[in-house]
């Protein structure tokens, strides 16, 4: 294996993973555009509709999302002072903050599904318009944004393994780099999904 | 040039002080639209946001430790973006 040489372009990677990061901005931004227009066209029924979430389940989500992406940040800086045990600890914090972000998210929608609030349910339809605009693309941009989770959640796990094994260390730390700036992104979007969906109502 | 950005190691301190910037902003927007502002409140509210957003850019995603190529390719692109919103929503204010 040493003797073969391995080409790699640690910049050209990054800025692959930024032009991914690109298209991901396009896809919500679209959303926001729709989410404006729609609120536009419905203020008093998105209103209403807002101040059914909780701000506090919300609020919680969003402190737990930032401290995730500064964990995953300073597993960065571990890495890079070859501190094995400090990054693997600091991954796993980051995928335990994954966790609790998705536990909140479980109860959050359950409650709604409880109270007769769901896609395509007869008590939405009965609220009117307005209100299955709101909920739609709250179950849609939410469910959205929580798929990346996920996806970010199985990124870090391979990135956590592969720390473990000794195959991405100091020498080679891109891929624990471009999943961080994956994190960053989702942790961006939540920044703009929590203000328009819970706060302002 | 490179090879210098490639090299720079964020003190772990920095990250964390981030971090505590990021939550004030969090529990301020929160604050701020308790209180009924109108217009006023959804302004504060996407501002606010803005601003944790570029922290989260420079800092966490390290593009103050990147080169400049990369830089100036996510600031057009992000103020593209905000520019396409801004405008699409200005077209549905005064039409």
């Amino acid at each position: 294996m040493s003797t073969i040489h391995l080409h790699r372009d640690d910049e050209a990677s990054k800025l692959g993973m930024w032009l991914f990061i690109f298209t991901e901005l396009l896809l919500f931004a679209g959303l926001f555009i729709v989410y404006g227009v729609y609120r536009y066209l419905n203020p008093v029924a998105f209103h209403l509709a807002a101040e059914e979430l909780s701000v506090t389940v919300g609020t919680v989500n969003t402190i737990i999302l930032l401290v995730s992406s500064a964990t995953i940040a300073m597993a960065t800086t571990a890495i890079r002072l070859k501190n094995k045990q400090l990054t693997i600890l600091l991954l796993l914090a980051t995928l335990f903050l994954a966790f609790m972000f998705m536990t909140n998210k479980y109860f959050e929608w359950k409650g709604k599904f409880e109270h007769g609030i769901f896609p395509g349910s007869e008590d939405l339809l009965r609220l009117g318009h307005g209100d299955t605009l709101f909920f739609s693309l709250y179950f849609f941009m939410t469910g959205l944004h929580a798929l990346h989770i996920i996806v970010g959640f199985v990124l870090i796990s391979i990135v956590c393994y592969r720390v473990n094994n000794n195959s991405l260390t100091a020498n080679n730390p891109v891929l624990l780099d471009n999943s961080g700036l994956y994190w960053h992104l989702v942790d961006l979007i939540w920044i703009f999904l929590f203000p328009l969906f819970y706060l302002i109502t | 040039m490179n090879k210098h950005s490639d090299n720079h190691i964020v003190p772990y301190r920095l990250y964390i002080q981030v971090l505590a910037g990021l939550i004030v902003m969090t529990i301020l927007s929160v604050a701020i639209t308790k209180i009924n502002l109108d217009t006023l409140t959804v302004f504060a509210a996407i501002l606010l946001a803005s601003i944790k957003s570029a922290l989260v850019l420079t800092f966490f995603m390290h593009l103050k430790f990147d080169n400049k190529l990369l830089q100036i390719l996510v600031i057009s692109v992000f103020l593209l973006v905000a520019l396409v919103l801004f405008i699409t929503f200005l077209d549905y204010n005064f039409r």
